[in-house]
């Protein structure tokens, strides 16, 4: 505090010794290009794998996640898919599209829409969430949902890359949603609705534009989505090996 | 784009020039170099063997190696790669107490590295990353740096600008004074005024600050033999001021010269008004603001 006063007291001394001076002449302006805010953007799947499971199901698994924008506001792209190779269609699809500011030091905020166009029902959802890193370096993405239907949920994502050299990192991550509602057409109860655990090995290879990985998933279904899931004739629990790449641009 | 540490293994070399202007001569077995920085050494091998001129990135990532050698083809054995240095709290930025810039009188003879750390004034007290020859020699200090032949009169400054260098590392954005460039004013400078940069690294990373146009005199407490310098490192946690006798008309620019740092927002135009040319500058200026004016 006692810094920022000094700082504030200082540049209010330098402006009082200008006016005399300036007064003699036009101010020159500084007009340059680059006082436009910089714009960066980025592509990258966190994501992009072939699973196995243990039941011989094997699916094709993205995350991805581009965006575009200043330090202060940026438009993302977030777009993440489970497509089963038997049976030809997306188990899971979903698209966010969200505008993203700073909220403080490591943390932003977001907000927008989020489509999910399965094989099934198709549901629509406003999207509010935070993500940013946490005290002891997890990254966290915590979101809540409210979809067409009025149902509401919530997830969070939470990873860790552990840095056995600079090129071979070991990334463990959690997904878990919970719905506060239930959407029965869609299979979701109330309460905890799923778990994704995966721990994955991986090795950059070409600078931290293309790392590939092998890893192993496990997913849960919990209480009465696990129930829907059973009803349906499905699976509650799958364990998979993963193969696939992390990819920046 | 990084700070490289420089050594020649089996000759020491002779520190005549920094960035571009005459030094009294120091013998180093090292020196770090920073982005825009230059060194002229002079060597002196009397063998005739090939020696390895060996640069190691601070990090330790990698190096850069060329050899000295009196016929093509020879080389000489490439060192290891050193282990990296790690920050210590005093390279944390940010903190109170870290002022070590009040250099003027300092007794240079009692610089030499204590026993179990290495020490160098231009660093945070208690710093990791103060540097280590790596035969055990002498590491080239700022503060061993003194002008040859002084550009200016030695005066005392007109007045004092503060430029805390300060960023958030994990979003990558580089300020000053907390403000990026595209959201700052321009600081301005009077012909003819004599004007003390004071540099407060609030940031984790070493800044190689450049002033483009004008002449940086590195406070070293050397007094009128304080080297004239384009651009000057700030060192984590540290504190560094620096002169300019404000002698060149215009628009500069004044930025850290790690690229990437001073694209993000770590850069300030500089302009001076008055003097000679201020009718020349001041039509510039009208005619790039077009309409506006």
């Amino acid at each position: 505090m006692s810094r920022i006063r000094l700082l504030g007291a200082v540049s209010l001394l330098v402006s009082i010794g200008f006016p005399t001076a300036l007064a003699a002449q036009e101010m020159i302006s500084d007009t340059t290009a680059r006082k436009q805010p910089l714009t960066t953007w980025g592509v990258q799947l966190e994501e992009f794998e072939y699973r196995y499971s243990d039941d011989d199901e094997e699916l094709g698994v993205w995350d991805a996640d581009s965006f575009y924008g200043t330090d202060e506001l940026k438009l993302r792209w977030i777009s993440k898919g489970e497509y089963s190779l038997e049976g030809r269609a997306y188990e899971s699809l979903e698209n966010q599209l969200v505008g993203q500011v700073p909220i403080s030091r490591f943390f932003d905020a977001k907000a927008g829409v989020r489509f999910d166009t399965p094989e099934g029902p198709d549901r629509t959802y406003a999207v509010l969430g935070v993500v940013g890193l946490a005290p002891q370096w997890f990254e966290i993405d915590a979101n809540l949902y409210m979809s067409d239907e009025g149902d509401t949920s919530a997830d969070l994502d939470a990873e860790y890359e552990w840095l056995l050299t600079n090129y071979w990192i070991l990334y463990a991550t959690l997904d878990a949603t919970v719905a506060f509602s239930e959407d029965r057409e869609i299979g979701v109860g109330k309460g905890l609705v799923s778990t994704e655990t995966g721990l994955r090995l991986s090795y950059d290879l070409i600078d931290r534009t293309f790392s590939p990985y092998v890893g192993v998933v496990h997913e849960r279904k919990y209480g009465d989505t696990a129930d829907f899931a059973k009803a349906g004739g499905g699976g509650t629990e799958d364990w998979f090996a993963v193969i696939g790449a992390r990819i920046a641009f | 784009m990084t700070y490289f540490d420089v050594r020649i293994p089996g000759l020491d070399m002779t520190v005549v020039q920094a960035d571009g202007n005459n030094v009294q001569p120091v013998n180093v077995a090292e020196f770090r170099i920073g982005v825009a920085e230059t060194y002229d050494v002079i060597v002196r091998p009397r063998e005739a063997q090939a020696y390895t001129i060996f640069a190691e990135s601070m990090g330790r990532s990698g190096y850069a190696r060329a050899t000295l050698a009196p016929e093509e083809g020879m080389e000489a054995a490439v060192p290891q790669l050193r282990e990296p240095a790690r920050l210590t709290m005093a390279d944390m930025g940010g903190m109170p107490g870290m002022d070590h810039g009040s250099m003027a009188g300092m007794d240079h003879d009692s610089m030499e590295m204590p026993k179990g750390g290495a020490s160098d004034p231009f660093y945070a007290k208690g710093s990791g990353l103060v540097p280590v020859a790596a035969n055990g020699g002498k590491f080239l200090s700022y503060a061993d740096l003194k002008a040859q032949n002084p550009l200016y009169e030695d005066r005392e400054p007109t007045r004092e600008i503060e430029l805390r260098l300060t960023g958030n590392m994990e979003r990558y954005i580089w300020s000053i004074n907390g403000v990026k460039y595209e959201d700052a004013d321009p600081i301005r400078l009077q012909y003819g005024e004599r004007v003390r940069f004071k540099f407060v690294n609030e940031t984790m990373m070493t800044h190689p600050m450049h002033l483009h146009g004008m002449w940086s005199i590195l406070e070293v407490g050397a007094g009128q033999w304080n080297p004239i310098k384009h651009t000057v490192s700030v060192q984590p946690g540290a504190t560094v001021y620096m002169e300019t006798e404000v002698d060149e008309p215009g628009q500069w620019a004044f930025h850290c010269h790690l690229s990437y740092h001073a694209a993000a927002g770590m850069f300030r135009k500089v302009i001076v008004e008055g003097g000679p040319e201020s009718a020349q500058a001041k039509a510039g200026a009208t005619t790039e603001e077009g309409g506006d004016a």
